[in-house]
């Protein structure tokens, strides 16, 4: 008896994995990405308090004066300085994206973890509804559902999400789908629990993984949505500093070649979805290892 | 002549996560031409390891830190480029562990040995010629039928024999097996160990045969070496070392396997206390001290040095120690016996058949299988993969339900098919423990999580829960602070005893077993067939245990049943199932689990071709393999089951005609 005792007491000791957070803060991909991230983040916060020029101040004297000391990216047609509307910008875009991923992410993983634990014709008739969605152009729909419902951004939150909630659900449902192959959800239903006890209490913590992959993927598509519906002008109106709706106004002058009324708009908005996609492939990274 | 292979003072690392890990330390063996040798160790003992490092074959993160290898003179690591090409085009061959992976499943097996001459510059035409000539030499009996077959149409047996014969084309004079029978059922492996050993006399070509199954390797091997935790413990003619080991640690494991013969009731299983260490950690003294009996101060500090004992090596400090310890105080106490009044049955399971629909197929997992099961008894449940086992189990759990006309009685009462129409007390009663228990813990959740819920579930509340707990876990030999673990921070042997807590937690009637031990490691097994004996007879649970391994279901079980494609062929009480007279079936299965020292004249069953099984047999499903096959008789006529004292087979042969045990001589 006591060899047994002592047979459980050792520790299997395993040499300690470094814990995926440690694996993660390692990875350059990931410093990167929340360096660019996390600064856009700050001047969502804090930026209209801490640009050098009000970014609404007109001053047509000094209209689409090129980069200087004065004004470090430049001014726009009405000579706002650009430098301080892109750092106010940053913020529609960083919490319409973000909250329409949210959106999107909940739904989907609803979706997903029904169609995948539930199976059956349930999951047939999502698949197939699925499929539809996926297939039609987003910028379409998004253009025909803010006509129908008029542009504001709570529209384009809800919008935005829901057109991402398909692609959410496929990617949970084929994560769920490899779970249910598993000994301890037929142990669980053995035990008695419940349909939404295993869904929610036994599946979806070992889904979270791909779960937050999908998501901060999506972040990256949704950032880009924005800037596009905006762009379009389906965004906030004037005289908002956003970045797509700066870019609208201003590419009729670039031919002029002022240059800079765009292109510190577009680097903006092409740098947050580089910093999202980095943090995805090392949050991917991470959860593979 | 020079050795096929020898390895003198081996040390390899491999690097992982910037660090380098010793992962095999000091190993030096040889294999001289023609010879056998084999080696044995746990998983991440470094047994693959060091075949790969031989060949040179180690993948980029490792790397030779020391020592010499030496092919018939040549070093691997001397050589350039196209020598060494040249070595292992000709010389030498390896055979891995799964067949179905090592084969191309697009092309013909016909293909893929031709190729194996054409790449030695062979024509098309010569190669094929000589590849079949190699398949009817691995005893290969349809040769030219299975050159036209894909891999998947051929069963694991035939298509490790295909390997074998890709292996033995450039006709090597090393041939490495990287545990070549691992996962094939008793009776294939049986005849593929023969046809291993037929095959070294006749070609003459130097075997090293790696496996964790000391049974296999007393049978092939002249010489064996003991590997734990990167160290060549022990070395040495196989049959001394076998009979008398002389490290502890080769002690420890041949005593904890159960041997012919043992029962529950005649004492508890030797186990070596605690857990393998995970590969290249490193160690001050003896890489065993943790776990070893005699290990003191000195042991733990300072490395053993290589004792010569005459012909054979132990890294031990205190070589002298071990004989007396073979004899020694290990045997403990004997499990009470279990009482067997005439009490009705817990269990009864009533002509119960499963057939499952494989597209318009109708495939019969199951046949007309009835039992019964007592309380506090243990029904052993043996036959290989595809026989039914696991459908049986999940029958009875409801998790599939059976074909119209089956039923599961529990204490004389009609149980629902399926488990979600059973009642709540219903289905406590039957609870199971899974083979892997890497797929039956949620690795979300805590030791707490898993063990909690079910009690939970069970309507236990508060302090009562927190007792129960308690007591799970003390009987079951974990320790509280288990209790805030993830299975992925627990080894293989605590995360089992966590599935057999789970079972026990609410009580339940009948626990069902389902491989429990089988992805375990050899030293970590019996510690866990002894608390599953310990669970059964303080709770006087009854328990079905399923097991392809026949010592171990005699270790524990009371009555034996033997499936065979889903028909019953044999049941009845333990002893007198392997006294005899058994089933031919079950006198193949015993053959093939021959354990080291135990002579008999062997019976083998042939193997047969996939796809060959007729739908619609009218007569014995085991006719088509059977060395005792009556004629026509057995083709068209099922066979009765004929019973005496309990002991049913279901044969056509009558039962005094049928085999006996061999007299042990």
């Amino acid at each position: 008896m006591s060899r047994e005792v002592i047979a459980a007491g050792v520790v299997p000791e395993e040499a300690p994995q470094p814990s995926r957070w440690r694996l993660l803060r390692r990875s350059g991909g990931f410093r990167a990405g929340a360096a660019i991230v996390g600064f856009w983040a700050l001047a969502a916060l804090f930026g209209p308090m801490l640009v050098p020029w009000n970014p609404f101040a007109t001053d047509p004297l000094h209209a689409l004066a090129p980069p200087s000391a004065a004004h470090w990216f430049g001014t726009d047609q009405l000579g706002r300085d650009i430098f301080s509307r892109v750092i106010a910008g940053s913020r529609d875009i960083l919490t319409i994206a973000p909250l329409a991923t949210l959106l999107g992410t909940i739904v989907g993983s609803a979706l997903g973890l029904a169609g995948g634990t539930l199976g059956g014709a349930f999951d047939f008739v999502l698949g197939r509804i699925i499929e539809v969605l996926v297939s039609l152009p987003l910028i379409v729909v998004a253009l025909l559902a803010l006509v129908a419902f008029g542009a504001s951004p709570a529209t384009t939150i809800v919008l935005i999400g829901l057109v991402f909630a398909p692609l959410v659900a496929r990617t949970v449902r084929a994560a769920v789908l490899g779970e249910i192959a598993l000994d301890y959800v037929a142990a669980a239903e053995l035990c008695g629990e419940s349909r939404l006890a295993i869904m929610f209490v036994e599946i979806l913590p070992n889904v979270l993984g791909p779960v937050l992959v999908e998501a901060t993927v999506r972040l990256g598509y949704a950032v880009f949505a924005v800037a596009s519906l905006s762009f379009l002008g389906f965004g906030p109106g004037p005289p908002s500093p956003d970045w797509g709706l700066a870019i609208a106004e201003n590419y009729g002058v670039i031919a002029g070649g002022y240059w800079w009324t765009v292109s510190f708009d577009a680097a903006a908005t092409a740098s947050l979805v580089v910093g999202v996609n980095l943090l995805a492939e090392a949050l991917h990274q991470a959860l593979a290892s | 002549m020079s050795a096929a292979l020898a390895i003198e003072n081996l040390s390899v690392a491999y690097r992982a996560r910037g660090e380098e890990r010793e992962v095999l330390r000091g190993v030096s063996f040889a294999v001289p031409a023609g010879g056998a040798y084999g080696l044995v160790g746990e998983s991440g003992s470094g047994k693959s390891t060091l075949a790969l490092a031989a060949l040179r074959l180690l993948p980029g993160a490792g790397r030779l830190t020391g020592g010499r290898v030496r092919i018939d003179g040549r070093e691997p690591y001397v050589l350039d480029a196209g020598g060494l090409r040249r070595l292992r085009a000709h010389d030498v061959s390896m055979v891995f562990q799964n067949p179905a992976r090592a084969l191309n499943p697009s092309l013909t097996i016909g293909r893929q040995v031709a190729e194996a001459y054409e790449v030695l510059g062979w024509r098309r035409a010569e190669a094929e010629e000589r590849a079949v000539a190699m398949l009817e030499r691995v005893r290969i009996a349809a040769a030219a039928r299975v050159m036209a077959s894909y891999p998947r149409q051929l069963s694991g047996g035939m298509q490790q024999r295909v390997l074998l014969a890709m292996a033995l084309a450039k006709d090597p004079l090393l041939l490495v097996l990287d545990e070549p029978t691992t996962g094939l059922d008793a009776t294939v492996e049986a005849e593929l160990i023969d046809l291993i050993a037929a095959l070294r006399g006749e070609l003459g070509t130097a075997h090293v045969l790696i496996s964790h199954n000391l049974g296999v390797v007393a049978r092939l091997c002249r010489r064996v070496g003991v590997l734990y935790a990167g160290r060549l413990v022990e070395e040495g003619p196989a049959a001394a070392l076998l009979a008398d080991p002389r490290h502890p640690y080769t002690l420890g494991l041949l005593q904890s396997l159960p041997s012919p013969g043992r029962r529950k009731d005649q004492g508890r299983l030797a186990t070596i206390p605690g857990f393998p260490p995970p590969p290249g950690r490193p160690t001050e003294g003896c890489v065993f001290a943790a776990r070893c009996v005699l290990a003191d101060q000195r042991c733990r500090t300072e490395p053993p040095a290589a004792v010569d004992l005459g012909g054979r090596v132990s890294l031990c400090h205190y070589v002298e120690r071990i004989p007396p310890l073979a004899h020694g105080t290990i045997r403990g106490v004997a499990f009470a016996p279990v009482g067997r009044a005439p009490t009705p049955a817990v269990i009864e399971a009533v002509r119960l058949s499963k057939t499952y629909r494989v597209g318009r197929r109708a495939v019969r997992a199951l046949s007309d299988v009835s039992f019964t099961l007592g309380p506090g008894e243990t029904l052993g449940l043996v036959g290989e993969s595809g026989s039914g086992k696991t459908t049986l189990a999940r029958l009875l759990l409801g998790l599939v339900a059976p074909d119209i006309g089956g039923e599961i009685r529990l204490d004389g009462v009609p149980l629902a098919a399926l488990a979600a129409n059973r009642g709540a007390a219903e289905r406590k009663a039957l609870r199971i423990v899974l083979q892997d228990p890497d797929s039956a813990l949620n690795r979300a959740h805590t030791v707490r999580h898993l063990i909690g819920r079910v009690l939970r579930l069970a309507g236990l509340q508060g302090a009562a829960r927190k007792r129960r707990l308690a007591e799970l876990l003390a009987a079951v030999r974990l320790e509280p602070r288990h209790l805030a673990e993830r299975p992925r921070q627990l080894s293989g042997g605590l995360k089992q005893r966590v599935a057999i807590a789970r079972a026990f937690a609410g009580e339940p009637r009948v626990v069902i077993c389902d491989e429990p031990t089988s992805a375990l490691d050899l030293s970590v097994q019996a510690a866990i067939l002894n608390l599953l004996a310990d669970l059964q007879r303080d709770h006087g649970t009854s328990t079905i245990f399923i097991s392809h391994d026949l010592s171990v279901v005699r270790f524990l079980a009371d009555r034996i049943a033997v499936l065979y494609r889903g028909c019953l062929m044999e049941i009845g009480p333990a002893e007198q199932v392997f006294a005899g007279p058994h089933h031919p079936y079950t006198e193949a299965l015993l053959s093939a689990a021959g354990m080291p020292g135990e002579r008999r004249a062997p019976v083998r069953v042939a193997s047969t071709l996939q796809g060959t099984r007729e739908d619609g047999v009218t007569g014995c499903v085991f006719h088509a393999r059977c060395p005792r096959r009556l004629g026509s008789l057995c083709k068209t006529v099922a066979p009765p089951v004929v019973e005496a004292d309990g002991h049913a087979i279901r044969c056509h042969i009558p039962r005094g005609e049928l085999g006996l045990a061999a007299s042990p001589d």
